[in-house]
């Protein structure tokens, strides 16, 4: 059962350069944390696959092990853990995670930078 | 479900190695908490290697008693 768990989440993860496992939707997201991820990545102008995990509490538990991360939100970045709500907000702020897309080559809208 | 301030403070104290830790309480309501820990033990580490580090001192309660916690993470020379 987990294996299977497991195997979807590397499928989202792999299939998508940007994977935003949130609670809510990016047009509607239902948390803090995950609302300031979302306008983050608005911000970049980057386009990302949005994953509801209260839609599907299989992929909200599994994917805090999968992780080894205790809480939603979780960014991933061509199929790599970037982080939750902190780590995200302090890679923005010192340009970090624009240097990420560039070296993982995903365009983002450079004008709005931090 | 909340937790009081020095519980936290001891558990990140004894989780992590001499780790200096300033913890806010945001809202004054013992569940959304702000804590900068410094630590030598974070050097070499990135930041999701430091956060799990976190987390891990905190034994399990980040999900059981505790809503929300800022994280800031560095070590002592920076």
């Amino acid at each position: 059962m987990q294996n299977v768990l497991f195997d979807r989440i590397q499928k989202d993860i792999s299939e998508n350069d940007i994977v935003l496992f949130m609670k809510g939707s990016a047009a509607f997201p239902q948390c803090g944390f995950s609302s300031l991820i979302v306008q983050v990545l608005s911000q970049l102008g980057v386009t990302f696959r949005d994953i509801n995990v209260l839609e599907d509490n299989d992929v909200r538990e599994g994917i805090k092990e999968f992780s080894n991360w205790p809480t939603i939100p979780q960014l991933y970045v061509k199929g790599e853990f970037v982080g939750g709500c902190d780590i995200v907000r302090e890679m923005y702020t010192e340009g970090e995670l624009q240097q990420l897309l560039d070296d993982k080559g995903i365009a983002y809208n450079k004008s709005d930078a931090a | 479900m909340a937790i009081d301030i020095e519980t936290l403070k001891t558990l990140l104290e004894t989780g992590i190695p001499d780790a200096e830790v300033h913890i806010e309480d945001l809202r004054g309501d013992g569940d959304h908490y702000s804590a900068h820990i410094i630590s030598p033990a974070f050097e070499g580490k990135n930041r999701v290697q430091q956060h799990q580090m976190v987390y891990e001192a905190l034994q399990g309660k980040m999900v059981a008693e505790l809503h929300a916690l800022a994280i800031q993470t560095s070590t002592p020379k920076s």
